[in-house]
């Protein structure tokens, strides 16, 4: 009989478990055991069963023996028909519970106290292609986690579950309306919240990865925004002129629209997406912001008289002199550092009058952004503007800070727009800081967009 | 546009949640001390709309939340976590006798919760809110499959929770109103339960044959439940309310094929021929109907065509010889049935027999007759046509609305424990002494 090792529970009592493992029980133990599980199953729960997919879950173990290894384990099938995991090796109590919340995970995907371990530590199941990166395109219906608990820690997989739950991941809030846009040359999807309005309104892009990601949008509306998930890489814009005209046109789309409060509407940019918030910002005479919100903050702005889109085919081009690490994948921040350091290259951001808010991985192996960031913090102070600046930097954390408990991925495959090659791009990140970061930097967001778009100072002070 | 109407901000947590699950209705952003009015509005399935309010103020830091702060009036008043929902009634101007019961449980019950300036009471349909929320409440937990049941001529829905299984077994039985109800089965088994929804007052083979069905129509039930590959045939319990519960108690004393291994009846008698069909019995209180009694709004109460509780043993089901746990739900105010007085002598019969250690009795003051899921309306009377009955009556069910509803929140949480322990509980302590 092994003794597991001592841990030290967060109920401060230790516990030495002196329970065989279940392959090494006695014959008759583990007959008895099996014998139990053919009778009557553990009791799995998760709750909520259906939930957005920012908001936490309780999972939980019951009927089972006391002092039993089990796994508790997550299966998603995505969009794309591949299959994604996480799992932690668990240990039940005396009354024969395990709490995924409050109880230790041993090992697995993720080890300690992590409620949310079960989702942000996902990542394709053993023998999947590799690169994969998991985005839901369809918005509409809820991602799907299969939950289940298995007998044992090693060699869990051999075995049938003892116990299965399905649980609805949501982007969409009941209620919310969701509107294809295609109007005055404008492509998008518009996310409407339920009830009368009027509400704030947010212009939301992602980056180079090209198509079109409503998620994020989705998710916002569900927060009570109305957001445009905007399509602008698809296009091939004849002249910044009429490029810089689709986004501003995209802004007023919002703004105009009969449920939106006018003075209320901000911008969402995720890398390249950012850089089109900055410039918006920045330079448009026509729309104003309320704020801004840049996450992996890209103010790379050469050439004036080029369009985003072919500045940043411009850029990818350069890149192809980027470094490519043992793993073959290919790291563009360095080489991106050195476009940034012309200071004719880059974005004046002492122009912009509206608060913002810098969101960045200190480990972003993709673009320059902590440079970036200090850059933009410089240059605005020295405009004047530093009183409308946050910033919020991460350790170990990479490119890619996307919703809360979405799993991390380090490298993924990216097709260049130009020459349909594939790479692997390295993002950064290491998974726990990584995630921890997700789920922070999203409630410091909310926080912001609700500040700034749901109640200004200037509306305290007149109460 | 008044721009400090903009910023309340109203959420419901979860959004969407199973019918037994609370929620946090939170109102935020609004002007400190401002009155509030917190409404639901739902429109069932039949087109009919329901609704419930509540008046509030605004704390100092603009903030309502429904779970801690109390409704000043309103269709509910105090702290009610849950009044948006279980005190919804019809609105104004709608017809009298209304009962809210879902049919296509695969669909999410949708709420409007809307937050109103002021204290309004009516006329909501002309106001503006100054926020609104949908909310989903499900019958039916994510991955519960639902599989239509013929077999045996049987008429009836298996509610499947997903899973390798096997699960412990429920055979759910309504009343006199007949049709297929599938509600309870539904959310019994997102509670892990392999529950079968049967129809036996209007059965395919009844309307087919004009005749009624028997025994055996309950045996094949168990028996297709117990053979389910995912089913536990060692656990299966059964659960009826009202004339559900005259063929539990039948199936549960008398059938050589069905071993139950825990009962529930809610608002139901044990009085009943005990040599009778199921027609025979279902037939026998109407011997009695001159004792009907109407109320001052002419509403049918029923429950004295089974007073006195005979003394007679051959019509009363002998509850001396259940050999399963019982769980009996007594509405004080059941104007229906004589679930009080059965439920008294229940007790001592079972006290006289030595089997009382297998009861339990969970009685509720001014709860009435329809003792339902919690957190939906209640129903103190409504038009019902019994089955096979060509009119509709205005029958009285009883219970004022704040006690019944306190009441079904009570008993689905005891019903739910009574039968985890004796479904999915460890009935072998010794299985884990050698562990």
């Amino acid at each position: 009989m092994s003794v597991l090792r001592c841990f030290s529970f967060s109920r401060g009592a230790l516990w030495c478990v002196t329970r065989p493992h279940l392959q090494e029980c006695t014959p008759t133990s583990r007959r008895l055991l099996s014998a139990m599980t053919q009778v009557v199953p553990p009791i799995l729960s998760v709750t909520p069963s259906r939930a957005l997919v920012d908001e936490k879950f309780k999972v939980l173990v019951e009927n089972l023996p006391p002092g039993c290894p089990v796994t508790v384990r997550s299966l998603h099938h995505s969009e794309d028909k591949d299959d994604w995991e996480a799992y932690g090796h668990y240990v039940s109590d005396h009354s024969g519970v395990v709490s995924v919340s409050e109880d230790l995970s041993y090992g697995g995907t993720y080890t300690g106290k992590e409620p949310m371990g079960l989702l942000w530590s996902m990542r394709p199941v053993p023998g999947s292609r590799p690169g994969l990166r998991l985005r839901k395109m369809n918005v509409c219906t809820p991602m799907l986690v299969t939950v289940s608990v298995h007998s044992g820690h090693e060699g869990f997989r051999d075995q049938a579950p003892l116990a299965s739950v399905l649980t609805e991941r949501w982007y969409m809030a009941p209620g919310i309306r969701r509107i294809n846009i295609n109007e005055q040359g404008v492509q998008g999807t518009l996310f409407i919240p339920p009830g009368p309005g009027p509400f704030p309104g947010l212009l939301d892009m992602w980056g180079g990865g090209g198509g079109l990601l409503e998620s994020r949008a989705a998710l916002l509306a569900s927060h009570g925004y109305v957001s445009l998930a905007l399509d602008y890489l698809g296009f091939d814009q004849e002249s910044e002129n009429l490029e810089f005209k689709y986004f501003e046109t995209a802004f007023n789309i919002i703004k105009d629209h009969p449920q939106v409060m006018p003075d209320r509407v901000g911008i969402f940019g995720l890398s390249l997406g950012s850089l089109v918030a900055v410039t918006l910002a920045a330079y448009s005479t026509i729309v104003k912001p309320c704020c801004i919100v840049c996450i992996s903050c890209n103010h790379y702005y050469p050439a004036r008289g080029s369009t985003v889109t072919s500045k940043f085919e411009g850029v990818t081009r350069q890149l192809s002199k980027a470094r490519v690490n043992e793993d073959n994948q290919v790291i563009w921040k360095d080489v991106a550092l050195e476009f940034i350091t012309d200071p004719s290259n880059i974005a004046e951001v002492g122009r912009i009058n509206c608060p913002t808010l810098l969101v960045n991985g200190c480990d972003d192996q993709n673009w320059p952004t902590v440079e970036t960031a200090e850059d933009v913090a410089r240059l605005m102070r020295e405009a004047g503007k530093e009183h409308l600046l946050s910033r919020l930097a991460y350790p170990d954390t990479g490119h890619l800070i996307e919703p809360p408990f979405s799993p991390h991925f380090r490298a993924t495959t990216f097709v260049m727009r130009s020459s349909k090659e594939k790479v692997i791009l390295l993002w950064g990140g290491q998974t726990k800081p990584h995630s921890d970061a997700q789920e922070d930097s999203w409630r410091k967001i909310l926080s912001f967009l609700q500040f700034h778009l749901y109640c200004s100072p200037n509306l305290k002070a007149k109460i | 546009m008044d721009r400090k109407q903009c910023c309340v901000k109203l959420s419901v947590q979860p959004s969407r949640g199973l019918m037994d699950e609370k929620f946090i209705v939170l109102v935020q952003n609004a002007l400190p001390g401002s009155q509030l009015t917190i409404r639901a509005l739902h429109q069932c399935e039949d087109g009919h709309s329901w609704e419930a309010f509540g008046h509030y103020t605004a704390d100092t830091t603009g903030t309502i939340n429904v779970s801690e702060d109390p409704s000043i009036r309103g269709t509910y008043s105090g702290v009610e976590q849950m009044g948006l929902l279980w005190s919804l009634r019809p609105i104004p101007g709608s017809k009298p006798g209304l009962r809210m019961r879902k049919k296509n449980i695969q669909t999410p019950m949708e709420v409007t919760i809307s937050v109103y300036q002021g204290h309004q009471t009516e006329g909501f349909a002309d106001l503006v809110p100054l926020s609104g929320v949908v909310v989903e409440r499900w019958y039916m937990a994510p991955g519960v499959r639902r599989i239509p049941v013929t077999e045996g001529g049987l008429t009836a829905a298996l509610f499947l929770p997903l899973g390798p299984g096997p699960f412990p077994g429920l055979l759910d039985l309504y009343g006199l109103g007949g049709e297929l109800v599938e509600y309870r089965a539904a959310l019994l088994a997102s509670h892990g339960f392999a529950s079968m929804a049967i129809d036996y007052l209007t059965s395919k083979f009844t309307i087919e044959t004009g005749k009624m069905v028997d025994r055996q129509y309950f045996e094949t039930a168990y028996r297709v439940l117990q053979q389910h590959p995912q089913v536990c045939k060692s656990r299966i319990a059964m659960i009826g309310l009202s004339f559900g519960t005259s063929i539990t108690l039948k199936m549960a004393i008398y059938s050589e094929i069905i071993k139950l291994s825990a009962a529930v009846c809610i608002s139901g008698t044990h009085v009943q021929p005990v040599d009778g069909s199921v027609e025979e019995i279902l037939r026998f209180p109407y011997k009695n109907v001159g004792k009907t009694r109407f109320s001052e709004k002419d509403e049918v109460i029923c429950r004295d065509l089974m007073l006195p509780i005979p003394t007679d043993p051959s019509l009363k089901a002998d509850v001396g010889r259940l050999q399963c746990p019982l769980l009996l739900l007594v509405g004080e105010d059941d104007q229906n049935w004589p679930t009080q007085e059965s439920a008294l002598n229940i007790k001592e019969m079972m006290a006289q027999a030595g089997n009382s250690h297998l009861l339990t009795v969970l009685s509720y003051p001014n709860a009435g007759h329809l003792i339902e899921p919690p957190y939906t309306p209640h129903t103190r009377s409504s038009n019902f046509r019994p089955a096979g009955m060509p009119e509709k009556v205005m029958c009285l069910w009883g219970g004022q609305t704040v006690e019944h509803s306190r009441a079904q929140e009570d008993a689905w949480k005891k019903i739910l424990v009574f039968l985890r322990e004796n479904l999915y509980g460890d009935r072998n302590p010794t299985l884990f002494s050698h562990l």
